[in-house]
């Protein structure tokens, strides 16, 4: 028996491993081609180890920026991806906490027609009323802006549902006897209903924050200032098609960098994020 | 410390179901009332109401001198203890005890005054710094009482606190609850659906039944002279045997064939007139066969209690329960004859249920 458990666990960990590879080896290709010069790259010949530019190319891309195609260092893109990833996430959870709020605890007429409309929005996201969406945001000169930008993306009903199911199990008592204690309606959010959905506010934010950071069609459309564009839209404009040389070595750079915010957040809340899509306790 | 007055009670949801129909009752103060009846009789909307997490339909509430119709719950001097006891989890249990008294702005030092003594009349100190969710079902308990004691409050309001605990424990707790209510001379409602909580604690029992109250009074009262065929066997374990029977003459009743004395019956009563005769299983004494008033019994089995044992059998061709104490009774199946004590022979009205006793 021992022996199969061992046989069991082996084969447990050469899949796994297996599988880590296959996922594995892009971001290393990624990283190591990030580490060589242009010449290596693009010659194919580039070894599977990394190469001596990586200082160079890394202070390169973040301070300077490629010569051509997007003629801003990526830190400045850096700081754009994160303001809006940042202003989505948030403000996708305060709206979402206090419309679920108002949906669940009080009792106002159209309650349900609010609660539908929201629900509905769900299957109209920015893909789907982008020429309408594009058309607003112009008229209220939010174009090459970070309200343009993140605004748009906010709303959404995705947040909104998660906190409702979440306030749902909440116990009713719990209520009365914040009533009973003398805590009125702020009181009873502020003192019990927020501490209680940190572990759901933590999730919403890492899922947030990562959809705000890989936005790429909404970018692209509103931001036309080189000043203003996000680093997933930089990634592609490296990347040049026909009569230029791609920098691949640099292109690879600002892949690496723009995963790692995602990354950071992923650790972050690792633990709350992981207990607020799990648990169930109260 | 107040006196509570319900005058005509109603409580109306949208839709016009009424679950409350019209109560009036009062309790006096430092009173223990046991609002008691099966699920779904209203009585813990009857105190959701007192304690204003209900609107009121129709009629008044009153704590103390003053209509409490309009109040906001934390404005009437209440505090209740919850069935599942809504503890914030999130807090640990001192800032459980002291949220009340910080929303209502009471100094710092008077409040931690209050917590450390309700913790120590509790006997909760050492969990003062934990979460609720590190106490057990007992100490959860016990914090739910104690943010009650330190808000001081008039009333008391308890909605089937103990129904969460394991049964040692709901005896154990049950005699604290009457003690500390003692103690501290505050007013209490409590909803159950225990019989036997409802008859140990109260002082004043209110037996309810489809949003209507059935009878009011000393438990002993209730239990010895139920109003109704539904208090009668709703209060008291092993219920009440009721039997089929008809007027056989003044105070006496006829069952079968057999006919019994009864002390409390009406006396306008038709000869002949269908009633239904309560017994309960206690009240029945041995007899010698063919013994005047005796009645045979025909004992189909027999369950152990320890100290008692229950007689199941048929009566008069009915069902019926008799309790003995362990040893007096040969406990063997076979046919035994009873007398019952004309005092302890109960007759209700087999339309209405009404006790048809002299007044």
């Amino acid at each position: 028996m021992v022996e199969d458990r061992r046989m069991g666990d082996l084969i447990a960990y050469v899949i796994l491993t297996i599988g880590v590879l296959i996922v594995a080896f892009p971001v290393w290709l990624t990283f190591v081609a990030s580490t060589w010069d242009a010449s290596t790259v693009i010659n194919g010949e580039m070894p599977l180890y990394p190469g001596p530019y990586f200082l160079e190319n890394y202070k390169r891309i973040l301070f300077v920026g490629t010569s051509s195609t997007t003629r801003e260092p990526v830190a400045v893109m850096m700081l754009n991806s994160f303001i809006m990833a940042i202003t989505i996430a948030l403000g996708k959870i305060f709206i979402s906490v206090l419309s679920a709020y108002a949906v669940v605890y009080y009792r106002f007429p159209f309650r349900m027609a609010a609660f539908w409309i929201i629900f509905i929005t769900l299957m109209l996201p920015v893909e789907v009323r982008i020429f309408p969406t594009f058309k607003i945001v112009s008229d209220l000169n939010m174009l090459d802006t970070y309200q343009g930008l993140a605004i748009p993306l906010i709303a959404s009903a995705t947040g909104t549902l998660l906190f409702r199911q979440f306030f749902m199990t909440i116990p009713d008592e719990l209520l009365e006897a914040s009533k009973i204690d003398g805590a009125g309606p702020f009181k009873f959010f502020k003192d019990t209903l927020i501490p209680l959905s940190m572990t759901t506010i933590a999730a919403l934010f890492v899922i947030q924050f990562i959809y705000g950071w890989n936005q790429y069609l909404w970018p692209l459309l509103v931001t036309t200032k080189d000043s203003m564009q996000t680093i997933v839209i930089a990634i592609k404009k490296m990347i040049v098609t026909a009569d230029a040389l791609t920098e691949w070595q640099l292109a690879m750079a600002t892949a690496m960098l723009a995963m790692l915010p995602p990354v950071f957040v992923v650790i972050a809340m690792q633990r709350l994020f992981v207990k607020g899509l799990v648990e169930t306790e109260k | 410390m107040a006196q509570v007055t319900l005058s005509n009670v109603k409580k109306v949801y949208a839709g016009g179901v009424e679950a409350v129909k019209g109560v009036s009752f009062d309790i006096p103060d430092g009173g223990f009332c046991v609002l008691v009846g099966p699920s779904g009789c209203g009585k813990s909307t009857l105190l959701r109401m007192v304690a204003g997490l209900e609107t009121i339909s129709h009629g008044e509430v009153a704590i103390g001198e003053r209509v409490v119709n309009q109040v906001e719950p934390a404005d009437r001097d209440i505090a209740m203890v919850f069935q599942n006891y809504a503890l914030y989890p999130h807090m640990n249990i001192y800032d459980n005890m002291a949220y009340g008294l910080r929303n209502r702005g009471t100094p710092k030092d008077e409040i931690d005054k209050r917590v450390k003594e309700a913790a120590r009349i509790l006997a909760i100190e050492p969990f003062l710094e934990r979460r609720p969710r590190q106490l057990s079902g007992g100490q959860r308990q016990r914090v739910a009482m104690g943010r009650a004691i330190v808000r001081k409050p008039q009333v008391f309001l308890f909605d089937e606190p103990l129904s969460n605990l394991d049964a040692k424990l709901r005896v154990q707790m049950r005699v604290e609850i009457k003690k500390l209510q003692r103690a501290l001379g505050v007013t209490a409602i409590y909803v159950t659906h225990d019989q036997v909580e409802a008859m140990t604690l109260s002082d004043k029992l209110v037996v309810m039944n489809a949003g209507q109250v059935e009878q009011i009074g000393l438990p002993a009262e209730v239990y010895r002279k139920p109003a109704s065929k539904f208090v009668a066997t709703f209060i008291g374990s092993p219920p009440m045997n009721i039997l089929p029977g008809a007027v056989d003459g003044h105070g006496i009743v006829a069952l079968g064939d057999a006919i019994i004395e009864v002390r409390d019956l009406r006396e306008d009563l038709a000869v002949q007139a269908p009633v239904e005769v309560g017994l309960r299983p206690e009240d029945v004494e041995i007899a010698s066969e063919g013994q005047a008033g005796s009645l045979p019994f025909d004992v189909e089995f027999i369950e152990e209690l320890g100290a008692t044992q229950l007689f199941h059998g048929k009566l008069a061709g009915q069902p019926f329960v008799m309790q003995a104490a362990t040893g007096e009774v040969a406990a063997q199946e076979g046919r035994l004859w009873i007398t019952v004590d004309p005092d302890k022979v109960h007759v209700f009205d087999p339309k209405t249920g009404a006790r048809l006793g002299k007044g």
